[in-house]
């Protein structure tokens, strides 16, 4: 299946002279259709940086970053805003829902945005709240919403429409374990249903749910593991199946 | 995980053959902890040793054959699930003591060999997160057996992380300065320097 999201070699520094930091080196990474991936590395580690390049909210000093096999460094900052409503969607460690609109108004306003007719876009944003069993919330405002709530809100932004990559930073925030665990099951199954994630965390509760976990450490991948296979059987004492 | 004391707590809802307490037992803890047939029937062979059960027949031992729960079986299941009286330190892992030797050995890269450790219990959780996800949700065992592993597995990471945090904050210690001297205390410890 083709790469949606492509890192060749890339490196980002800040400062200069004695004050320079490199926050991230020669990274380079492919995450494809279906496939989710999580960056795990401790605070400082540059994989906050590392998904905000992939997101093109922040340029790369060196090195090429490829989105549905377009390269960005190359695309005017207006198709880039264009191509980064349409097809990335960003999912919080704060939810990041605007209080005065309503579930439905949060999902439905990147679309509308980007030109869709409001009717339309609303309709696309029922269908998704709805697919995350929100249908009964979708009229409520934020602050009547629960955290695993406003957090679903949050994923049905980032997937709806013709969402093809989908970067979550901390995802599951300060939600209860098994709330956080609902999060990442959505965040699963949207990549399930043709979309490609990357989810950075310093949690290994919360990478175990990817296909590959890429470890990071003073801006450099250092480790991952390999594509899981759901064929394998672990050898683990006392589980011999 | 005691097979002992998952069948006696099987046989306090009464009389079991002993193919019967294998299929329970694998359904309850999810199918996580399949037994052999000969596991079973050993266990129970050493139960009913210790009079702990007791079978209906003198038949030989087999699928067929029936086990029930003695007294002194109910009085040493109640005594296993109650929390232990001992509050001793539990029993060291043995990869704190695999890092604390390697921080020792010279030439021993340790973060490369805490990620190689990392790396490899990160893909065992991600085994039991896939076990979770595959699972219905009454499935209820299963799920409990694989939280359990996923949490397990999650402490020896997070031990991990701050034990290399822990080395790399360390200063650079010059190679002629004397080893810092040992504390009763972590003499008591058991830590090495």
């Amino acid at each position: 299946m083709s790469a949606v999201l492509e890192l060749h070699q890339v490196s980002k520094s800040y400062g200069a002279g004695p004050t320079l930091v490199h926050a991230l080196v020669d990274v380079s990474l492919a995450v494809r259709v279906g496939e989710l991936v999580a960056i795990m590395g401790p605070s400082g580690s540059g994989k906050s940086t590392l998904l905000t390049i992939a997101g093109t909210l922040e340029d790369a000093t060196s090195g090429r970053v490829m989105v549905g096999g377009t390269d960005v460094s190359n695309m005017s900052a207006n198709d880039r805003a264009r191509m980064r409503r349409r097809f990335i969607g960003y999912v919080f460690q704060s939810f990041n829902l605007l209080a005065g609109l309503t579930a439905t108004e949060n999902v439905s306003l990147p679309l509308e945005l980007d030109g869709t007719r409001a009717s339309t876009a609303r309709a696309q944003a029922r269908e998704a709240l709805g697919g995350l069993g929100l249908g009964d919330r979708a009229d409520h405002y934020p602050d009547e919403l629960s955290g695993g709530e406003s957090q679903r809100v949050a994923i049905a932004r980032a997937v709806v429409g013709e969402r093809s990559l989908v970067l979550a930073d901390e995802p599951t925030g300060a939600l209860d374990s098994l709330h956080g665990e609902a999060v990442m099951r959505l965040l699963r199954s949207a990549c399930k249903g043709g979309v490609a994630g990357v989810v950075v965390t310093h949690d290994a509760q919360l990478a175990s749910w990817a296909d590959r976990v890429v470890f990071v450490r003073d801006g450099r991948i250092v480790d991952q593991t390999a594509p899981y296979d759901r064929s394998e059987r672990l050898a683990v004492p006392g589980l011999d199946r | 995980m005691s097979v002992r004391h998952a069948l006696l707590a099987l046989l306090s809802e009464g009389p079991k053959y002993g193919l019967q307490l294998r299929q329970e037992f694998e359904a309850r803890t999810g199918e996580v902890w399949p037994l052999n047939v000969g596991q079973v029937y050993m266990t129970l062979q050493r139960l009913e040793r210790d009079g702990l059960v007791e079978s209906d027949d003198e038949g030989e031992d087999g699928p067929q054959k029936g086990y029930l729960l003695t007294e002194l079986g109910r009085t040493e299941l109640a005594r296993w699930l109650a929390p232990p009286p001992d509050t001793g330190v539990p029993p060291r892992d043995e990869l704190v003591i695999k890092v604390l030797i390697a921080m020792r050995v010279p030439g021993v890269d340790v973060p490369k060999l805490i990620q190689a450790h990392r790396r490899r219990l990160v893909g065992m959780m991600q085994y039991f997160t896939r076990l979770k996800e595959d699972a219905r949700e009454d499935e209820i065992g299963l799920l409990v057996v694989a939280d359990a592993e996923i949490y397990r597995l999650d402490a020896v990471i997070r031990w991990l992380d701050s034990a290399e945090t822990r080395l790399r904050n360390l200063p650079a210690r010059e190679p002629s300065a004397p080893e810092p001297s040992v504390s009763p205390r972590r003499r008591r410890a058991g830590v090495l320097r």
